[in-house]
């Protein structure tokens, strides 16, 4: 399979930062910032950065690859915006990645590499995991999906999500497995890894309720409940 | 001469948008609203509105280009509201116009999105006098500013204490079965109603409340008296006068309001106000203000009212304000501010 030719940026805001670059199919040079709150602040600068220090403005990429997650929606919407704003700026074609799959994928090139089915996991927060399941040719068999950890089937399990359960993963931890995405891998296998368009993996709805019953008295009149019920549909 | 090309983004709560303007000049005001998605909810629900921006900047940034029909390359600055507002909504826009300003190698300007509600009225009525009063109404904003230079030195003169008035609005339309947003379905049904019908209170107008509260606004009694009246009326097994009902509740909000901004004017020697916000559109409010404003030798400015609601040329005239002003720009490292202070005009 050919490589994208020419220089490629990944950005994925699903935990922390991280970006990073490939030429020709490989890759070059990577920065990341572990917080998950400084997404806003930093991005834009540390790719300002990164590109300066290879000599590069974003009109020299020829793609700009971006994680959709699943991660925390905030982050993950301040990295497609910037992507996709950088792409329409600079006229540089922008397509997104599953932040799992980069992990799986980097996975598959490591010694450690799974050898049959395996998991990639990340934090979902509220006590649960986002995760995918994959075979050992790096194919997505199930997911992504958002649950319990006790609902992850058990095989090899990597990507940040087992840091916050060990005692969950004793013994489906691989050494060596990754755990965080390696930005500029992404970059250097970006034409390896399913263009899942541009929209945040987002698994879950947003929490909001349609309100049902009104605080006043007024909740007994009927002609007005179903009044409102017909503006509330 | 003809002032530097701005483009502003705006997305502190529940409008998309992108404007462009040449000084004072007007190029292009594109906005997205996802108000309809929040309307089952009864009120702006911050993850749906976010949601909607990401789906909407791109394209709005796309349309505003092509409308206002310039090259971007032209562009002398990026300016974005910083805050306050919504964070998770307020973050989407930043985040576009950091790229923007370093893809084109801008200067980046983070302004107050308040300043900008007043800052807008020169786009359609020219340069602001000094000073001047501003009365902001909306579903996030009830603040009377005493604005004596628009880029560097605003005053809070008075404050909602609880709800904004628009907020007001959406209660009782939901109290009376009406529907979101509240604003022009009370509006419209006050049109058949009698204003005088009931006599709701005023809010903060009592003599106690005038020493600590003279300027300030509270809307929370007026909606509990409003809920009140409708409980009793149908205890009673009265008919519920819907026309009536919006039409006295809007006299009470009007009345107050117009009745502070005045004062206020008067206090401080004001001759010139301007409104701004999205209840600004209120019949009823530009009525008995300009009326009052009369009376009291005041002069009204009321852009219209699409540079009323959140619009990003509101930010970009702001924003060749500030620029004109030579004050600094922002460092690209800002963050949103989601309770920025009205005093603080640029991030
Ligand atoms: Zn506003």
């Amino acid at each position: 399979m050919s490589s994208q030719s020419g220089w490629v940026l990944a950005i994925d805001t699903a935990s922390g930062i991280s970006i990073g670059l490939a030429h020709n199919g490989r890759p070059v040079d990577s920065r990341s910032e572990t917080s998950s709150r400084k997404h806003v602040e930093e991005l834009m600068p540390m790719t300002d950065e990164l590109l300066n220090a290879h000599d590069l403005v974003a009109r020299d990429l020829s793609l700009i690859g971006v994680g959709i997650g699943p991660g925390p929606f905030t982050g993950l919407r301040i990295g497609i915006v910037t992507a996709r704003t950088l792409g329409l700026v600079a006229g540089v074609a922008v397509r997104g990645f599953s932040s799992l799959d980069a992990i799986a994928l980097a996975w598959l090139t490591d010694e450690t590499r799974p050898d049959g089915d395996f998991v990639v996991t990340a934090d979902a927060r509220r006590k649960e995991l986002y995760w995918a399941t994959y075979n050992a040719s790096g194919a997505r068999i199930t997911g992504p999906t958002v649950s319990d950890p006790s609902e992850l089937p058990e095989l090899p399990t990597g990507g940040p999500g087992v840091e916050v359960y060990p005692e969950v993963f004793a013994g489906r931890v691989v050494p060596g497995a990754p755990r965080h995405l390696d930005a500029a891998l992404a970059a250097a296998m970006i034409d390896r890894l399913t263009d899942t368009g541009l929209e945040p993996a987002y698994l879950r709805k947003p929490d909001a309720k349609v309100p049902r019953t009104r605080k006043s008295a007024l909740a007994s009149n009927t002609k007005l409940r179903i009044a409102y019920r017909q503006e509330a549909r | 001469m003809s002032g530097p090309l701005v483009l502003g983004i705006e997305s502190s709560c529940d409008e998309t948008s992108v404007g462009i303007v040449r000084g004072t000049e007007l190029l292009a005001n594109e906005v997205a609203s996802s108000v309809e998605l929040h309307a089952r909810f009864g009120g702006v629900v911050p993850e749906v509105a976010s949601r909607a921006h990401l789906e909407a900047m791109v394209p709005t940034l796309e349309r505003a280009l092509t409308t206002a029909d310039i090259d971007l390359g032209e562009v002398d600055a990026i300016a974005v509201t910083a805050g306050p507002g919504l964070m998770g909504s307020l973050v989407v826009g930043l985040s576009a116009a950091k790229a923007l300003a370093s893809v084109l190698k801008v200067p980046l300007y983070g302004l107050n999105h308040l300043v900008g509600h007043v800052a807008v009225d020169i786009l359609e009525h020219g340069p602001l006098p000094s000073p001047v009063l501003a009365l902001l109404v909306s579903g996030g904003h009830t603040q009377l500013l005493l604005v004596r230079d628009i880029t560097s030195d605003i005053t809070e003169v008075g404050t909602t204490i609880d709800d904004a008035a628009g907020e007001a609005y959406d209660k009782v339309a939901r109290l009376l079965g009406l529907a979101y947003p509240g604003g022009p379905v009370i509006d419209k049904a006050a049109q058949q109603g009698d204003p005088k019908a009931i006599a709701f209170p005023r809010g903060l107008t009592a003599r106690h409340d005038m020493v600590k509260h003279r300027f300030d606004y509270s809307f929370s009694g007026l909606k509990t008296a409003v809920a009140r009246f409708v409980e009793r009326a149908e205890r009673d097994g009265e008919p519920i006068n819907v026309p009536d009902i919006a039409a006295s509740f809007q006299e009470a909000v009007a009345d107050v309001l117009t009745r502070k901004a005045v004062d206020a004017c008067q206090e401080f020697d004001i001759e010139q106000m301007v409104l701004g916000g999205g209840v600004a559109a209120n019949s009823r409010l530009r009525t008995l203000m300009a009326e009052r404003c009369e009376q009291a030798g005041v002069q009204l400015r009321r852009p219209r009212p699409a540079l009323c609601t959140d619009n990003g040329a509101m930010i970009a005239v702001l924003g060749s304000q500030v620029i004109e002003a030579g004050r600094a720009p922002s460092s690209l490292q800002i963050s949103a501010d989601s309770g920025m202070p009205v005093t603080q005009v640029l991030a």
